[in-house]
């Protein structure tokens, strides 16, 4: 990464590449692992510091089964052919997930009648095995959750969306394909030959192929070359995190009956694979696409509707607050509330292909988006399976997941996995290095937190940080431009003292 | 902890969690007491736990008859220890601990299991966050507990802000606000929910008054602001319920926040071996030998409650030393022994220990009161008898100090401890 910034600072002639993806999310980081199969020069340009900085970090990490969106669409298209990718490509990723099932709770005859129709909307979309089950069976199942019935989906499961976005984009590298962050597209030409020349604060890049995946940004890039037909509307979503105390409470995703004609979920309740239970998200249009701010009233609401579904999270305390923003089509003012996915190569600019909208349930859906990227791009032109590549991303090994004699082993072959950085999450110092040395070099405190989970404990980074702020000077990076998460987030003014 | 294990333990007499105030005098006590193989695990790099980024004054009268700063403080303590014959592993950090005293230790030496004939808990307490008292607003860069802040300070010569709001009047908040106007960062103000400050009355003055920084009792911070960088909080007054009064918000531009709004013992250790904890102080729950409920397993410092004073903390350690070379020698009361409990009643916030075993000869009560009260009598008094066994008349009782008093022997009924005008 650092020799790539190098180049890109160079003033050398413009590079040019095969196809661009713009916006590292988990649908970006998909298209371009699904791309690296083939003998294409790739790259990914991301605006901000890290991967799965834009609505990717705010997903509540559901792998859905198809039964809340609607038959027809390429929304529900894309979610029953990502179900059945995504826990392979999971595991060939060394991604930690789990196929938990998930259940939605009724509450009165109006709520189970929902829970029909949701039933026979994935009937018709192609979910797998779905059951209304009677409170008795929802007990016996989740002995804390509440609700007369449910809809029980059996291939429902978790994973970590920003692990999941991580492990696509190490595995696209590993494959050749080229990743530059801090590389926000801030114009972009288009060539007499057809292709388009892409201008970031990291150089400016030429691509036979852009693919527009950027988010909540992405009618903003599309006006770049000239596509004004889209408007993406920040949809807000808080959460609330719980101290992994409350693992036991919990297995299954509890979810509440949706509202019709609408793509708002509703206030879930979603374990995690490392024992802490997720609450929320809310729902809000907000103006700005950055403002991922938490509020009282939405903290309140989210307890009070969660403790509704479990109330036994009353007993846990929480440990962290946060939000995220979701790419919307459809805006706050009446007009139809659910819009579908768009995924097309435009008709104004050929070899531009716009994925916008992408929401729920975009995470399961992104190795699906992806594979149609790769069936659009083969439409046009033959690709070449490449020979050497390689489907699977060495697993990253987790301390506090060994058994003790690896962990015996370990520390004995090399003393930093026998030093503690972060108390909560057993993280040691070898699991810090190996994110700060990785292909795309973690350089803020969330950055390394997303790979390591240094600071995602109950002390909230009282006790790492100041770790982390030694091992990150001996990396060659100076105190003063340690940040919280790239960009202008810089964490101290420099030393006292010279 | 999995069947397969790495190596057979390595045994000890007493082995102490955390080499703080507490657990290296507990090292020490154990020594003196006669326990021959005494380890102190401590996570970080040298001895002395969080005294030594505490740089200020103030540390050591009631130990060492004179004020010193913590990291001399820690010096002396340690020097005391290793006179004492305590050994040390340093950098080692305990990942378990069973109720048969097996710990897994991981340490830059390697990853090791130890058994002992008992063992110390003093891990200290940390601190709750911004998270944990949930403030609404954005997640900027600029947001620091006091006392992470008061280790990038002292420890790592790293100036944090230009202009910082402090949230809450504990003592690590009030010593920051001296520390950060000494080192060029203003100070707007610090802000306390409660009616009272929550830190020591003499840090108060010598931390805040002496230096005009503002103190606002019954507010609190509302909204962090700022994108990338804290650029403002509101702050608002808060009603007899504490909730925020609406109509008495505003803004306070700063760029860092610290939050000194309370410390959490560390008992995660605690919860893995089956040790009952108390809701009150967020310790264990412990007799008057400072045992916990798990046999062999004692408590002392701030992992067992709050202390305002190291001194105190220390003193704990060196009665819990004692107690654990005892039990590890098996001259430990029986601990089947009839046990009477002790409870906190009116105005008592808690009181420790929470029982006591019938035939002792006395026992050290500590206690903190729930709200300030002067001229005050505390009373040890029996639940069903409604006897008064012990009373102590007190000029002034406020909650940020701990008190300690020697009570006698207890009658054979439970008891309530409670404060009246």
């Amino acid at each position: 990464m650092d020799i790539d910034r190098k180049n890109a600072r160079s003033g050398r002639a413009d590079e040019l590449y095969d196809v661009a993806v713009i916006g590292g999310g988990v649908v970006g980081c998909a298209v371009l692992r699904e791309l690296s199969r083939y003998g294409l020069r790739l790259l990914l340009l991301e605006r901000e510091s890290d991967l799965a900085e834009g609505a990717t970090k705010g997903n509540s990490g559901v792998i859905h089964a198809g039964f809340n969106v609607p038959p027809g669409t390429l929304k529900a298209r894309a979610n029953i052919a990502g179900l059945d990718l995504v826990y392979p490509l999971a595991h060939d990723l060394g991604v930690p997930h789990r196929k938990t099932g998930k259940l939605v709770v009724a509450f009165d005859d109006g709520e189970r009648r929902r829970l029909e129709e949701l039933m026979a909307q994935g009937v018709r979309n192609g979910t797998p095995d779905l059951a209304i089950i009677d409170e008795a069976e929802i007990r016996r199942l989740e002995p804390e959750a509440r609700g007369r019935w449910a809809l029980y989906s059996p291939h429902s499961g978790i994973i970590s969306p920003y692990e999941l976005t991580i492990a696509l984009a190490e595995c696209a590298h590993q494959n050749g394909a080229r990743v530059v962050l801090e590389a926000g597209v801030t114009a972009v030409d288009v060539l007499p030959s057809g292709g388009f020349r892409l201008l970031t604060p990291r150089g400016a890049f030429l691509s036979r192929w852009v693919i527009n995946s950027a988010g909540l940004f992405s009618d903003e890039v599309a006006s770049l070359a000239g596509i004004d037909s889209y408007r993406v509307h920040p949809w807000r979503g808080e959460y609330l995190v719980t101290d992994k105390e409350a693992a036991s409470a919990l297995r299954t995703p509890v979810y509440p009956v949706p509202p019709r004609d609408d793509s708002f979920l509703g206030v879930h309740i979603t374990p995690t694979l490392e024992g802490n239970i997720l609450l929320g998200p809310s729902s809000e249009y907000v103006p700005d696409k950055r403002d991922a701010a938490s509020t009282r009233p939405v903290m309140d609401r989210l307890k009070t509707e969660a403790f509704g579904l479990v109330p036994a999270l009353r007993r846990f305390p929480f440990i962290h607050a946060y939000s995220g923003l979701r790419p919307k089509l459809t805006g706050p003012n009446g007009g139809p509330k659910l819009a579908d996915f768009v995924i097309e190569e435009s008709p104004l600019r050929p070899r531009w292909i716009s994925l916008l909208g992408i929401e729920s349930p975009g995470l399961t859906a992104a190795p699906a988006i992806a594979r149609m990227v790769a069936d659009m791009i083969g439409a046009k032109e033959d690709l070449i399976a490449r020979p050497d590549f390689n489907p699977e991303r060495p697993p990253v090994p987790h301390f506090a997941h060994l058994a003790d004699a690896e962990r015996a082993r370990l520390a004995a072959s090399d003393p930093h996995w026998g030093e503690m950085i972060c108390r909560c999450e057993h993280v040691t110092r070898a699991e810090v290095l190996a994110a700060l040395r990785n292909p795309f070099g973690a350089r803020s405190l969330d950055a390394i937190k997303r790979r390591t989970r240094c600071g995602m404990g109950r002390c909230q980074g009282g006790f790492c940080t100041p770790r982390l702020v030694d091992l990150l000077e001996d990396e060659g990076v100076p105190v003063d431009r340690i940040t919280k998460r790239g960009g202008a987030s810089v964490l101290f003014q420099g030393r006292i003292k010279p | 902890m999995s069947a397969r294990r790495p190596l057979p333990p390595e045994r000890h007499d007493v082995v102490v969690i955390g080499g703080g105030p507490a657990g290296l005098a507990a090292a020490i006590g154990a020594r003196r007491a006669g326990a021959s193989r005494v380890l102190v695990l401590e996570r970080d790099r040298r001895p002395g736990g969080i005294l030594n980024q505490c740089v200020h004054d103030g540390f050591g009268l009631f130990l060492y008859r004179e004020t010193i700063s913590g990291p001399e403080y820690a010096e002396r303590l340690t020097e005391d220890a290793d006179r004492a014959g305590v050994r040390f592993q340093t950098g080692a950090m305990v990942l378990d601990l069973a109720a048969d005293r097996t710990l897994c230790v991981n340490s830059r030496s390697g990853y090791s299991l130890l058994r002992a004939d008992a063992v110390i808990l003093a891990m200290g307490c940390r601190e709750r966050t911004r998270e944990m008292i949930g403030i609404p607003g954005t997640r900027p860069a600029g947001v620091f507990t006091a006392g992470s802040a008061q280790n990038l300070v002292n420890l790592q010569n790293i100036r944090i802000g230009a202009s910082a709001v402090i949230l809450g009047s504990g003592d690590i908040g009030l010593i920051m606000a001296r520390r950060l106007t000494f080192e060029g960062t203003r100070v707007r103000g610090v802000f306390e929910v409660l009616p009272w400050p929550s830190g020591l009355e003499r840090n108060v003055r010598q931390c805040l008054l002496d230096f005009g920084i503002p103190l606002e009792l019954s507010s609190t911070v509302i909204e962090v602001r700022g994108r990338d960088r804290v650029s403002s909080v509101v702050v608002a007054k808060v009603d007899a319920s504490l909730h925020p009064i609406p109509g008495t918000e505003h803004e306070v531009p700063c760029d860092a926040l610290l939050l000194s709004v309370g410390l959490i013992p560390e008992n995660e250790l605690s919860k893995r071996a089956g040790i009952e904890l108390s809701p009150l102080t967020g310790g264990a729950l412990v007799d008057e030998t400072l045992m916990t409920s798990v046999p062999g397993i004692f408590s002392c410092g701030n992992v067992l409650h709050i202390h305002d004073v190291a001194d105190w903390a220390s003193f704990e350690g060196l009665a819990a030393g004692k107690a654990a070379a005892e039990f590890a020698a098996g001259r430990a009361p029986s601990t089947s022994g009839e046990k009477v409990r002790l409870t906190p009643g009116s105005n008592v916030h808690y009181c420790l220990p929470q029982a006591v075993r019938l035939g002792t000869s006395g026992f050290e009560l500590s206690f903190r009161v729930t709200a300030p009260v002067r001229d005050a009598w505390v009373e040890v008094r029996g639940c069903a008898s409604g006897k008064p066994h012990f009373r102590k008349k007190f000029p002034r009782l406020v909650p940020s100090e701990l008190q300690k008093i020697t009570v006698d022997p207890p009658a054979a009924e439970d008891m309530e401890v409670s404060c009246h005008d």
